[in-house]
C-alpha cells in the first residue's frame, strides 16, 4: 500500500525554482500493479524516488504500509527501505561481486547471518531462473539476465513494494516482455505491490492494473489500464494512445485534410470501438440505417487485459444530412466518433 | 666490482624498498580515509558536508603545491621530534609520507569518481547507511583504481626517496650522490640509475596485475 498525498517537490528555488512534482495525490492499493507513464522530464522519476525517500518531496506526506516516511530518522528510514525493493534502468549491480552476492548484498546490510543468506539467495536465484548464474559475474550476464538478478536482490529483503525505474527501458522487446511476465508473477504470487515508471505504452498494457498519466509533474490522468486505453481523459492520453497504435491517417490523406466542411466534402473520422460495441456489425448496419457508404482507411483491433479495442479511420460517404445522422447513430451505440477533417470528394 | 661495493649497493637498494615501503603503506592508511572523505563530503554525496570538503580540498592541495625537495627541509623539526634525528632513512621516510598522503588522497578520490552514481542510489534503496556504502560498494568497486592509484604512489615514492638522498636520507639516491656524483664514479651512478629502473619496473608490473586481476567489467 502506497499513498501520497499532495506531494511536491521544487529544485532550487526563486525564479530559477523547478517544479518537479506539484500536489501529486495517488493510492496505490496492496497487491496492484500500479503504472505512471509520462515523456521524460515530466517527473516520473522524481516521483518514484519520494515513495523511499531517495528524494525528499518538498512537502506532502508519503505512506508506505501505513508509516509516514518523511517523519522517519535516518535509521529509521533505512529500516523502512527494507521493506521497499527498487530496480532500475541500468540494473545497477556491483561489478565486482557475483550474482550470488549481488542478491546477498541487502541481507549482508541488515546483518543477516551466512547460513540465512545462503537459504534466502538460492531460492531467489532459482525463482528469476538463475541458479546455474550463482558464481557469474555480472559481466557475465545479458541485460535481461542482469535484470533478473536486481529483481531477486530487491526482493531478498521480503520487501512489501516493489519500485520499478524505467526497468524494461534498456532492454530489447523480447526480453522486455520476459522481464514484465516475471514482475506479474512475482505480483501474483507474492502479493507484492508494484510501482512502476515508464514511458512505453506496452509496458503498461502488458502488466498494470491502473495507470496514471504524468505531465509537468502533475497527474493529468488517473484510470483502470482498460478504460484509460479506450478512453483516454486528456490529449496527451490520447497522443501516447495513438503512438502506441501507431493508427494516424495517411500521410496524403492528411495533406488533402480540411478542417470545415464544405459542400462538396466528406467528413473522416476515427472510431474507437470498446465493449459491446467490437462484436456488433455496426458498420454494416451503418451502411442500411443511414445510407452512407463507408470507405475504411485503416483499422485495428487490440485486446488490453480483458478489454477488447477497435480502432478505425474511416471517410463516410453521403450528402451532408446523412453524414451526421451516421455519426449520431454511431454515438449512440457507444463508438467514440472524433471528425479528423474533410476531404474534397474524389471525382 | 669489489664486494664492498657490492654490499653498498644491496645495503642501498634494500634502504630505498624499507623507506618506500614505510611510507607507501602509513600514506595509505592515512591517504585512504582522506580520499573517501574528500569523495563523500562532497556537496550532494552520501555525506554532504560542503564546508568541511572545502577545507580538506584545500589542505590536500596544499600539501600537493610544496615541491617535496622543499617539504624535506622545511618540516625537519617535525621529523626530529617524530623520529628523534634529521638524517637517515627513518627521518627520510617522514616527508615521504607526509608528501604521499595528500597524492594518495586525491588518486583514491578520483577512483571513486569513476564508480556509477547508481551504484550508490541503489544501495540507498536498500537502507545501507554510509558506512556500508563505503565499505561494500564505493572500496570494492572502486578496487582497479585504487591499486592503480597507489601504483603510481609507489612509483613517485622511488623517485622521491632518491631525492632524499640529496639530505643524507640513504638508499639508492644517496648512494648516487655520494659515490656517482661527488667522487665522480660513472659506474656507481650507471648501477643506481638501473636499479630504480628495475624497481619501478617491477612495481608497475605488479600493480597492473593485481588491476587486471581484480577487474570483473
Amino acid at each position: 500500500m502506497i499513498e501520497l498525498s499532495n506531494v511536491s517537490k521544487t529544485y532550487g528555488s526563486g525564479d530559477s525554482a523547478v517544479h518537479a512534482l506539484q500536489n501529486v495525490n495517488l493510492t496505490i492499493p496492496k497487491g496492484t500493479i500500479h503504472g505512471v507513464i509520462g515523456l521524460s522530464g515530466a517527473g516520473k522519476s522524481t516521483l518514484i524516488r519520494c515513495v523511499n525517500l531517495l528524494e525528499r518531496p518538498t512537502s506532502g506526506s508519503v505512506l508506505v504500509d501505513g508509516q509516514e516516511m518523511t517523519g522517519l530518522r535516518r535509521r529509521e528510514l533505512n529500516h523502512a527501505r527494507h521493506r521497499i525493493g527498487m530496480i532500475f534502468q541500468h540494473f545497477n549491480l556491483l561489478t565486482t561481486r557475483t550474482v550470488f552476492d549481488n542478491v546477498a548484498l541487502p541481507l549482508e546490510l541488515m546483518g543477516e547471518k551466512r547460513s540465512t543468506i545462503k537459504n534466502r539467495v538460492l531460492p531467489l536465484l532459482e525463482m528469476v531462473g538463475l541458479a546455474d548464474k550463482a558464481k557469474q559475474y555480472p559481466a557475465q550476464l545479458s541485460g535481461g539476465q542482469k535484470q533478473r538478478v536486481a529483481i531477486a536482490r530487491a526482493l531478498a529483503s521480503k520487501p512489501n513494494v516493489l519500485l520499478c525505474d524505467e526497468a524494461t527501458s534498456a532492454l530489447d522487446p523480447q526480453t522486455t516482455s520476459s522481464i514484465l511476465e516475471l514482475l506479474r508473477d512475482i505480483n501474483h504470487q507474492l502479493g507484492i505491490t508494484i510501482l512502476l515508471i515508464t514511458h512505453e505504452m506496452e509496458v503498461v498494457k502488458s502488466i498494470c492494473h491502473r495507470v496514471s498519466l504524468i505531465s509537468d509533474g502533475k497527474l493529468v490522468e488517473d484510470a483502470e489500464v482498460g478504460d484509460f486505453f479506450t478512453a483516454p481523459a486528456t490529449q496527451l492520453g490520447r497522443d501516447f494512445l495513438n503512438d502506441f497504435l501507431q493508427l494516424s491517417p495517411p500521410k496524403e490523406l492528411l495533406e488533402r485534410l480540411e478542417e470545415s466542411p464544405s459542400e462538396h466534402t466528406h467528413p473522416v473520422v476515427r472510431l474507437t470501438f470498446s465493449g459491446d460495441a467490437v462484436s456488433t456489425p455496426l458498420i454494416s448496419r451503418l451502411a442500411r440505417e443511414c445510407s452512407v457508404d463507408v470507405s475504411i482507411l485503416q483499422a485495428k483491433v487490440e485486446s488490453i487485459q480483458d478489454r477488447t479495442l477497435g480502432l478505425m479511420i474511416a471517410e463516410l460517404l453521403g450528402s451532408h444530412e446523412q453524414t451526421q445522422q451516421a455519426m449520431s447513430y454511431l454515438a449512440a451505440h457507444q463508438l467514440q466518433v472524433e471528425v479528423l477533417g474533410h476531404v474534397q470528394r474524389n471525382v | 666490482m669489489s664486494s664492498a661495493m657490492f654490499d653498498l649497493i644491496l645495503q642501498a637498494t634494500l634502504d630505498t624498498l624499507y623507506m618506500v615501503a614505510v611510507s607507501g603503506v602509513i600514506a595509505t592508511l592515512l591517504g585512504l580515509p582522506l580520499g573517501v572523505m574528500l569523495y563523500v563530503t562532497r556537496p550532494r554525496q552520501i555525506l554532504a558536508m560542503p564546508v568541511l570538503n572545502q577545507v580538506l580540498g584545500i589542505i590536500t592541495n596544499i600539501g600537493r603545491s610544496i615541491p617535496f625537495i622543499i617539504l624535506m627541509v622545511a618540516i625537519i623539526p617535525f621529523t626530529r621530534m617524530l623520529v628523534g634525528t634529521s638524517i637517515g632513512i627513518n627521518a627520510a621516510s617522514v616527508p615521504l609520507t607526509i608528501a604521499a598522503i595528500p597524492f594518495v588522497a586525491r588518486l583514491i578520490e578520483g577512483a571513486l569518481n569513476e564508480i556509477s552514481p547508481g551504484l550508490i542510489e541503489s544501495a540507498q534503496s536498500m537502507g545501507a547507511t554510509p558506512w556500508q556504502i563505503i565499505t561494500k560498494v564505493l572500496i570494492p568497486e572502486a578496487r582497479g583504481g585504487i591499486i592503480t592509484g597507489l601504483t603510481i604512489t609507489l612509483v613517485t615514492l622511488v623517485s622521491y626517496s632518491a631525492m632524499a638522498g640529496a639530505v643524507g636520507g640513504g638508499g639508492l639516491g644517496d648512494l648516487g650522490i655520494r659515490y656517482g656524483y661527488n667522487r665522480f664514479n660513472p659506474t656507481i651512478m650507471l648501477i643506481t640509475v638501473v636499479i630504480l629502473v628495475v624497481l619501478v619496473q617491477g612495481f608497475q608490473s605488479l600493480g597492473d596485475y593485481l588491476v587486471r586481476k581484480s577487474d570483473r567489467k
